[in-house]
């Protein structure tokens, strides 16, 4: 059976250093995979060589078994991959709706013409590009709609910013959603909350998920799968419980036990 | 100004308090106030620029080129820094007479100068150091009267300027309502006489002005009391007419826009009727400019491109159109109807704008600004060229090119109107084209490259294409502006496509507000109307020489008290003040996350008070 995203031995290079190097993977429909690791680990790097911010060295990386190595990072978004960033990055100038309006761009068609003479069909466009964004927006709740939807996307929380990033990536109308570290920065009350939205956007939304995330619990509560990555090199896959008592993953976290050196 | 006379008595606090100052404070602004005068003196301002009277025999703009520093600087250094959640005590005597103290300092400097011109000669170095100077600074009666009265005058002035915090907000509001508009009124002398003669009301501004211009001192008085009492009876008004305009929604915000829209229309459409060939003129330039305007505003406002070549478009639509219909042009006279060439023209822009774009914009930032700097520069030098002689003429340009004729007119540089009629038209459409292209797929994606480049890209906009496409509708926009200055002209030369064309249109665009028509208008108006473009004056003509120096200066200026533009866009200005907005609503315990709608709107409101605060 094909995979809907599959990785093989992808290695990524910046000057001499391995940023990754021999990565094995494999995410399936309708699945929830978690990759975790140290800082300075590779995970970030991992989504970028996925979504086209940089350039894999070797290796190869299929998307419904074809390549999308070299494509630009358009092309990615439009073949049905979106992801969020670590250190949130919206465009706070724009209204919380433009924001997630501005990313169907790629399943939309209309241009110039359409809007200089306000046809029909740019006008039905533009109804059904709100009627999205609303919904990808109601996902949230109250927080992201009403008032909020003309108000300048820098004015947001902190843990708004973030759900607005993923409502974002949600209106691409992807089929894979990277998130990366979804829930840094949050309370433990907001952390839960995501954690059920997490699974919501499986079961409700189809979106297949990739997450990189620090919160054991949330990586313990959603995922179907864990890869653990240290140094660029896959250390264990496998259920949350199999990698949690994995020696070598601990041994990663928190070092080797003193007698052991010499 | 005289009205702020009658209010200081009222002010005495303990004598000690007076003299426990900021004195280091006092000693920077005076300085800084007195070397300010100097320069100005030495630029040659007051001389050259006196020839411009305000009001008749009393203020002429070479004074008020001087007068306005001490003003703004006594203003300055008793300002309070007014923190949030912090009492600041009420301004009183004491910030007064710190006002007061800094105008005396300031004083030094036009004093040392006159001293300084009746006793060493430094002509060599210093153009404007001599008799013309010294005679303008001394008013004309000798020396010590000149020393005396720079104390008097600065003092006083420092006095005033600081007198702005003390006196109500009411009283403060007629004083600015009336120094602006008594201002407005004297620079706008040749509309009003144009005007009113249009009207057939010679009589009344016979009346206001004198004949060798400048208000007259008794229409002076007059307009005082006039706009003092129109400021009283107007009190909160204009600002309740706005925010209730903003307040609308839907339907109703479209009828009002729509009505304000054709007021604005019906007004373009039948003041020029009535104004003279001057200031015809004038509006011709402010359209032409205001096209090109538009176009960068797209190209920087919208997409984030800092473009330093735009002026290259303008150009390729000049040379373009003067090719296809002059009968001089050099290789090739096709003699074209004016219509024909303008399809023809904005067809090339459009092709220059890829062929410049497609190798720019794959860079970033300055490289991008210093990259397109060199197009512009090459595209004149191209057309300057003795290699390309035979095509475009070289330094010589290509003359004769025809006016336009519509069939039931013909627009021509002799008739500043028709043009200006035609330039109105390409305006309109150019506004349309931005404000339909603003609230669609393809202006929020420029807007989202503007904001973040690489995050646009990974949310599925093909960059480069939506950069390359500002970049073909601006240069449009430019084209079309170049092709009507041919027309009207009647020739093209290289030298009217100078670099500084492009860095004026970039600062009207930075000074009226990026991203923001009604910005763009503004700063159109009120730069390339009131001081003039490149090459073509503006109402204060006597500005002429020292047009740069004033954009520069103003640019700075913008920058650092203004950044969101004369009219921001709303959004641009929360951004920009964003942490005092922030911290203010910390400390008064609004909790942004929650239900607080109306916190949204207070950055806009300080912005207002702090710019109708500010005295000169």
């Amino acid at each position: 059976m094909s995979h809907l995203l599959e990785i093989q031995d992808l290695k990524v290079t910046f000057g001499g250093l391995d940023a990754l190097s021999g990565l094995n993977f494999h995410v399936d429909e309708g699945e929830i995979v978690s990759v975790i690791g140290p800082n300075g680990a590779g995970k970030t790097t991992f989504f970028n060589a996925i979504s086209g911010l940089v350039e894999a060295t070797e290796g190869e990386i299929l998307f419904e078994g074809e390549s999308v190595l070299g494509l630009e990072p358009h092309q990615v978004t439009s073949l049905g991959i979106a992801r969020t960033f670590q250190n949130v990055r919206l465009f706070p100038n724009m209204t919380i709706l433009e924001n997630v309006m501005v990313s169907q761009h790629c399943r939309t068609r209309q241009l110039v013409f359409g809007a200089l003479m306000q046809t029909k069909a740019f006008k039905q466009e533009e109804r059904e590009i709100r009627e999205r964004a609303e919904a990808a927006l109601g996902f949230f709740g109250s927080r992201l709609v009403g008032y909020r939807l003309e108000q300048a996307a820098f004015m947001l929380s902190y843990a708004n910013r973030r759900r607005l990033e993923i409502a974002r990536a949600m209106a691409t109308q992807p089929r894979l959603i990277l998130l990366d570290e979804p829930v840094a920065g949050m309370n433990p009350m907001e952390t839960a909350e995501l954690t059920g939205l997490i699974g919501r956007l499986r079961s409700e939304w189809g979106f297949t998920i990739v997450m990189i995330e620090h919160d054991m619990r949330v990586v313990r509560d959603v995922s179907d799968r864990v890869v653990v990555l240290d140094h660029g090199v896959p250390i264990a896959q496998g259920s949350y419980d199999e990698v949690s008592t994995n020696p070598e993953v601990i041994e990663a976290y928190l070092g080797r036990p003193v007698e052991n050196r010499a | 100004m005289s009205t702020t006379m009658s209010a200081p008595s009222s002010t005495s606090s303990a004598a000690p308090a007076l003299l426990d100052q900021d004195w280091r404070r006092i000693g920077k602004w005076g300085g800084l106030c007195a070397v300010a005068i100097v320069l100005v003196s030495l630029i040659g301002m007051p001389v050259g620029l006196d020839r411009r009277t305000i009001i008749e025999g009393r203020l002429s703009l070479g004074y008020m080129a001087l007068i306005w520093i001490p003003l703004l600087f006594g203003y300055v250094v008793s300002k309070r820094v007014v923190l949030e959640g912090v009492k600041t005590p009420d301004p009183g005597a004491r910030d007064v007479f710190a006002g007061l103290c800094a105008g005396v300092l300031s004083g030094l400097g036009p004093v040392l100068l006159i001293l300084g011109i009746d006793n060493f000669n430094l002509r060599k170095p210093l153009v404007n150091w001599g008799p013309p100077l010294l005679e303008q600074l001394t008013f004309g009666r000798g020396i010590g009267f000149g020393v005396a009265a720079w104390f008097g005058i600065c003092a006083v002035l420092g006095l005033l300027g600081s007198l702005m915090h003390v006196l109500p907000k009411d009283v403060r509001r007629v004083v600015s309502f009336v120094t602006y508009g008594l201002l407005s009124i004297s620079i706008l002398e040749a509309v009003i006489s144009d005007l009113s003669e249009g009207f057939g009301l010679e009589s009344l501004a016979d009346a206001m002005y004198a004949k060798r211009g400048g208000l007259t001192v008794k229409s002076s008085i007059i307009l005082v009391v006039v706009i003092g009492v129109f400021s009283i009876v107007t009190k909160g008004r204009l600002k309740g007419a706005t925010s209730r305009y903003q307040e609308l929604q839907g339907e109703e915000r479209k009828r009002a826009s729509i009505v304000l829209f054709s007021g604005v229309a019906g007004l373009c459409i039948v003041l020029p009727l009535f104004l003279g060939k001057i200031v015809n003129e004038l509006l011709a330039n402010v359209g032409l400019f205001l096209l090109l305007a538009l176009g960068l505003n797209i190209v920087v406002g919208l997409a984030g491109i800092l473009d330093l070549g735009y002026v290259a478009f303008f150009a390729v639509g000049g040379y373009t159109t003067a090719v296809l219909t002059s009968a001089e042009s050099p290789f090739f006279t096709p003699e074209l109807h004016f219509g024909f060439a303008l399809i023809i023209v904005v067809l090339m822009a459009g092709l220059t704008g890829l062929v410049i774009g497609a190798p720019v914009i794959r860079m970033r930032g300055d490289y991008l600004a210093i990259v397109t700097l060199g197009f512009g520069e090459i595209i004149r030098l191209l057309f300057m060229s003795d290699w390309l002689k035979p095509y475009f003429g070289g330094a010589q340009g290509i003359t004769n090119v025809p006016p336009v004729d519509l069939g039931f007119a013909v627009v021509t540089g002799i008739d500043p109107r028709s043009v200006f009629y035609l330039v109105l038209v390409f305006c309109t459409l150019a506004i349309y084209v931005s404000w339909r292209l603003q609230a669609s797929r393809l202006g929020r994606a420029w807007m989202a490259i503007r904001e973040d480049e690489q995050v646009a890209e990974a949310m599925g906009i093909n960059t480069v294409n939506a950069k390359l496409m500002a970049f073909v509708v601006g240069a449009m926009m430019a084209a079309v502006s170049g092709a009507v200055l041919a027309a009207k002209v009647g020739s093209v030369f290289p030298n009217s496509f100078m670099i500084l064309v492009s860095i004026i249109i970039l600062v009207v665009v930075i000074v009226g507000g990026m991203g923001n028509i009604a910005g763009v208008l503004v700063g159109s108006f009120v730069l390339i109307g009131v001081l003039g473009g490149p090459r073509q004056p503006g109402l204060l003509q006597e500005f002429q020489s020292y047009k740069l120096l004033i954009y520069g200066a103003l640019l700075v200026f913008m920058m650092l008290q203004r950044p969101e533009g004369l009219v921001p866009s709303a959004r641009r200005s929360q951004e920009l003040h964003q942490e005092e907005f922030l911290q203010d609503a910390w400390l008064k315990g609004v909790d942004l996350d929650r239900e607080e709608p109306e916190a949204v709107e207070q950055p806009g409101a300080a912005s207002g008070v702090e710019g109708e605060g500010a005295p000169a």
